[in-house]
């Protein structure tokens, strides 16, 4: 075995160890790597209930509703399993649509309405004139089928028109 | 093979600077292409409006920011196992550029949040990692200038990258492992596009672009490299270099 064999040897098996490490680690980490909880992972009791979270999902078609001092919104957010009230006072982001990906943090309070101090807007992977969009509508055809795709897989319904 | 006389620096020396005019002429060439075609040309998103031509810097940027990490743990392999000095002299001549297209892509994203998510940042999983990527590469730069020793500094460096290397796939399948804020890829190897082809065209040019950009800065770089070095080890070719005008006017 000539001196640069051994050489590369140490550095592969360096770097078989060095992986097989962080894949461990990841695997531990896992749960805390998190960004948001979905709807149905809330109602399984896997969040933090006693302190602030993120909620992810879409907001429900219809669901949105302003409250009279023209600031506080009220919304839920579905991963199509399960549903979560939730009510924000603040400004929303452009993109903030019914039928569209969210992300609010904030605490669950006793009567399992998510107060969200913040609310971002998570847009998908997709990008088209809004022609194409149009026809894929006409079509029937749902445009953010993988949002949650590090969950597992939520298909999405066409956004109702209304 | 004779491919392998241009791991001398000083057989490479004046390789790269016959290909340096090449790459940066086709540089321009994709660069104007892409750079009418996307900001100018392409249609407007149906969901995110003007905002979404961010995008053409964006992803060119952030793939670039991961691909040039890559090559360096490459040549830093070769540089560990061969002793070959023109890798660890490649290394560094990549560094400051991967740097560069990272923090581009890190603040170009920033900018890009704001309009879309609501926020200039968060830390999730992508962006995170994204991070990290900058600060392995400004590391290795701070590595190597503060080692004296070349041969000491050259190791060290291609010892931090190698390592650093676990941090590209957990970059690239971030967004699919974990929930992010993220988006997931638009254009993966495995999947039709999920971009009109209006818009993937402009990117991928611009992203051929900065690639060939990246190729002939890099060369440049390692070619003031090559006569440092060489210079400093009394390499007579690099005496004689310095001797014509030609060759610093090259230079």
């Amino acid at each position: 075995m000539k001196a640069r064999h051994r050489r590369f040897m140490w550095i592969a098996l360096g770097l078989c160890v060095i992986g097989v490490a962080m894949t461990l680690v990841l695997r531990a980490f896992n749960s805390n790597m998190v960004f948001f909880f979905t709807p149905s992972q809330v109602f399984e009791k896997k969040a933090p209930m006693d302190r602030t979270f993120r909620i992810g999902g879409l907001v429900t078609a219809g669901s949105v509703k302003r409250q009279t001092d023209g600031l506080t919104v009220t919304f839920e957010v579905t991963d199509t399993a399960k549903t979560i009230p939730v009510t924000y006072t603040g400004i929303l982001p452009d993109l903030f649509k019914e039928g569209k990906g969210v992300v609010a943090q904030g605490k669950i309070g006793s009567d399992g309405v998510f107060r969200a101090a913040e609310v971002l807007a998570k847009h998908d992977e997709n990008y088209m004139p809004p022609e194409a969009a149009a026809a894929l509508k006409a079509a029937g055809k749902p445009i953010d089928g993988a949002m949650f795709a590090g969950q597992k897989a939520v298909t999405t319904q066409a956004p109702k028109s209304n | 093979m004779s491919l392998y006389k241009y791991a001398s620096p000083a057989a490479f020396y004046p390789l790269a600077g016959k290909l340096i005019p090449w790459f940066a002429g086709l540089a321009t060439i994709f660069g104007i292409i892409g750079v009418y075609l996307g900001p100018f040309a392409a249609p407007t998103d149906y969901q995110q409006g003007e905002v979404y031509r961010i995008l053409f810097i964006h992803v060119p940027a952030a793939s670039i920011g991961m691909f040039i990490y890559v090559v360096m743990a490459i040549y830093g392999v070769l540089a560990l196992t061969f002793n070959t000095r023109l890798s660890a002299m490649m290394m560094e001549a990549l560094a400051p550029t991967g740097a560069i297209f990272t923090g581009l892509a890190l603040w170009t994203g920033s900018m890009w949040g704001k309009p879309t998510w609501g926020t200039y940042w968060v830390w999730d999983a992508r962006v995170t990692s994204t991070l990290i990527l900058l600060f392995l590469y400004i590391g290795y730069m701070a590595l190597v200038n503060a080692i004296e020793d070349k041969k000491r500094a050259d190791k060290a460096g291609a010892l931090l990258v190698i390592v650093g290397s676990v941090n590209i796939p957990i970059i690239h399948y971030s967004v699919t492992w974990w929930n992010t804020l993220h988006q997931g890829a638009s254009v993966t190897v495995t999947a039709a596009p999920k971009m009109a082809s209006v818009m993937l065209t402009p990117m991928l040019s611009i992203g051929i672009a900065c690639w060939l950009y990246a190729i002939a800065i890099s060369l440049v770089r390692v070619r003031a490299i090559i006569l440092e070095r060489e210079h400093g080890r009394n390499a007579a070719w690099v005496t004689a270099e310095f001797a014509t005008t030609k060759g610093v006017a090259a230079s």
